[in-house]
């Protein structure tokens, strides 16, 4: 369902998705929720101070150990409670992985992993410190939840989604400041498990995720001016992928292009390529990290270098139309 | 080329090179707005003390002489420093220096190796310098080189011992036997979120690698002659991994970041930031 922006709304100021973490952590323990945050020794890049100056209680920083915050992690949640962790996606899964896979998605401990500062948009602190692996790592652990919002708007609401099962979550949140897309909260809400339809289109599917979503709709906007319908699916929850509506899309418009900050290989294009082979294979295109790794830039310059744009986005449509 | 490089400079030129290295320090972190200042002014006389200290034998012309002494960042976050004390030492061109952290330059945000040539390892995630050392060490004591040879200096911050890699590291070094390596603590009592005492406690510091098997050196780490006596006594030291402990001041050099060390970990001055940066540092003020 598309959600058209009533007139009288201001436009909100850009705002990165990592912003939504500190004051979603606030509401969550203002509300009662059983809730306690661990960073390391991140936590004003990650937000989690908001709710150390809240509710001290609450918070616990562990320092520069992502290992130990994670099996703590486990531990507190082993008590009942819901348990957040956040550290920048390189460390947090990069430098705790097996820590997360016996003993949060192993042991299905109730911890949800709020991951900043995924991709490259990282921009000029370089290649150690940009992500473009951890959804492989996390989609590949059994009974891993792993959401990419699109703006601050959805990580709020995912982050709030999370605290209501007791199901290990893994969300990427990011550092740049992007356009909100969400103007209107009452519309669609984000849920676990679901696409969000945000245009019609006959004539081939665009799904992307995270910051590829607003140059994907920008995308659209562009074909339609040749007369190309391309319907947009943001596709934040890609595990559970909403298999329904891939299929949906690859047999109604016959064509499929994914967009995602990630490695091509282990993310949003892996999983809707392997949803298409087993129900509907039709011609699909990947934007995302061909195979290599970062490096230093301003951001903006970084998703040009690297073909994250809006017309990287039309050529792999024109390609995935002609093979139609 | 089979010769070291590494004389020693004397009492006024190694100041002078502290001076240096924090200008440039200052200058790349305003000219990119962003990087790490403060721990890269607190490990500058480390750094000034072993490339011109006579303390890491290497040589600028061959990067990768097989002999050389290894300087590793662990910490690597802390390039601005690296960087500055390689072009002095003549490593690359200091032109290029203005070009860190812009798009496809070799002066990357974390340490990557041979990026610039003398650059040892790739780093940015804490705690794998001193394992990496450990590999090296082994490397050379298989090969059976000279004692005073292939020697390993590892720079560690503080904060970075929270990481446990650290540790695991330090007790394999002592097991290995492998005194080749020198450990460099920046002890400079801040890490990204605050105060070390507050974020994680790692005192008694020096009594935990005691324990694990190291000789252990206390210095004032702003002292370079007292830096370079203490890494030339750790170098000749052939029984056990050796630690030197400097006790440092995240941001010296620079008075609103001393004085302000969690705002300065990584930020780039302003232009008026700059110019006082520049004239303090002049003036050798700290
Ligand atoms: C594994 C890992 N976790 C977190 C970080 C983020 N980080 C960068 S620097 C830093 C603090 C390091 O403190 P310290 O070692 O004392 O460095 P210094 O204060 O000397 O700059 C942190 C947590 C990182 N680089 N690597």
């Amino acid at each position: 369902m598309t959600s058209p922006r009533p007139a009288a709304l201001p436009t909100p100021p850009p705002a990165a998705t990592r912003e939504a973490y500190g004051p979603a952590l606030v509401k969550l323990a203002d509300a009662g929720c059983d809730i306690v945050a661990l960073d390391a020794d991140l936590s004003a890049s990650t937000g989690g101070n908001k709710l150390a100056a809240s509710h001290p209680d609450r918070w616990f920083t562990v320092g520069a150990a992502e290992q130990n915050m994670i099996s703590i992690a486990a531990g507190l949640a082993s008590t009942g409670k819901t348990v957040y962790a956040a550290s920048f996606a390189v460390f947090m899964p990069g430098h705790c992985f097996d820590q997360i896979r016996v003993q949060i998605a192993q042991q299905r401990m109730n911890v949800k992993l709020i991951a900043s500062h995924g991709g490259i948009s990282v921009g000029e602190d370089g290649a150690s410190a940009q992500a473009i692996e951890d959804l492989a790592l996390m989609t590949s652990l059994p009974g891993m939840n792993v959401v990419v919002p699109s703006d601050a708007v959805e990580a709020d609401w995912a982050i709030r989604r999370a605290a209501e099962d007791d199901e290990p979550w893994y969300i990427r949140l990011g550092r740049p400041k992007l356009p909100i897309i969400h103007l209107d909260e009452s519309i669609s809400r984000f849920d676990l498990g679901h696409a969000e339809n945000i245009r019609e289109g006959d004539d081939l599917t665009l799904i992307a995720c995270g910051l590829m979503v607003e140059p994907t709709i920008r995308a659209a906007d562009a074909l339609a001016q040749e007369g190309i319908g391309a319907r947009v699916l943001n596709m934040a929850s890609i595990k559970p992928l909403d298999e329904e509506e891939v299929i949906m899309a690859a047999q109604q418009t016959g064509a499929i292009v994914c967009a995602e900050e990630h490695n091509v290989i282990g993310g949003l294009g892996s999983a809707v390529a392997r949803t298409l082979a087993r129900h509907c294979p039709v011609p699909m295109e990947q934007v995302g990290i061909e195979d290599r790794f970062g490096q230093s830039g301003p951001w903006q310059a970084l998703l040009q270098e690297y073909g994250l744009t809006a017309e990287s986005v039309v050529a792999a449509a024109k390609r995935a139309l002609a093979r139609k | 080329m089979t010769t070291s490089t590494a004389t020693p400079a004397d009492t006024s030129t190694l100041l002078d090179v502290c001076k240096r290295i924090r200008r440039h320090i200052v200058e790349m972190t305003h000219a990119a707005q962003s990087g790490h200042p403060g721990g890269s002014l607190s490990a500058t006389e480390i750094f000034a003390a072993l490339y011109f200290g006579g303390v890491a034998r290497h040589d600028p012309a061959n990067p990768q002489w097989t002999r050389r002494d290894r300087v590793i960042l662990s910490k690597g976050h802390a390039t601005p420093v690296v960087y500055a004390t390689l072009a002095e030492a003549g490593y690359f061109d200091r032109d290029l220096i203005s070009s860190f952290r812009t798009l496809g330059t070799e002066l990357q945000g974390h340490v990557v190796r041979n990026k610039p040539p003398g650059v040892e390892m790739s780093g940015g995630a804490l705690g794998m310098g001193l394992s990496f050392a450990v590999g090296i060490a082994l490397g050379h004591q298989l090969d059976g080189l000279p004692d005073d040879e292939g020697q390993i200096f590892v720079v560690v911050g503080d904060g970075e011992l929270n990481e446990g890699q650290n540790w695991e590291a330090i007790m394999s070094a002592s097991h290995f036997g492998l005194h080749r390596i020198t450990a460099i603590l920046d002890r400079n009592h801040f890490q990204n979120d605050g105060p070390g005492d507050e974020i994680m406690r790692i005192d008694p510091v020096g009594n935990k690698w005691a324990a694990f098997g190291w000789g252990v050196q206390h210095v004032d780490g702003h002292d370079v002659e007292a830096v370079r006596d203490a890494l030339l006594s750790a170098r000749a030291r052939s029984d056990a991994p050796q630690v030197v402990i400097c006790e440092t001041v995240k941001g010296r050099g620079v008075s609103f970041m001393a004085e302000n060390p969690a705002g300065w970990h990584g930020k780039g001055p302003s232009d008026e930031q700059l110019a006082q940066a520049l004239e303090e540092i002049e003036a050798g003020l700290s």
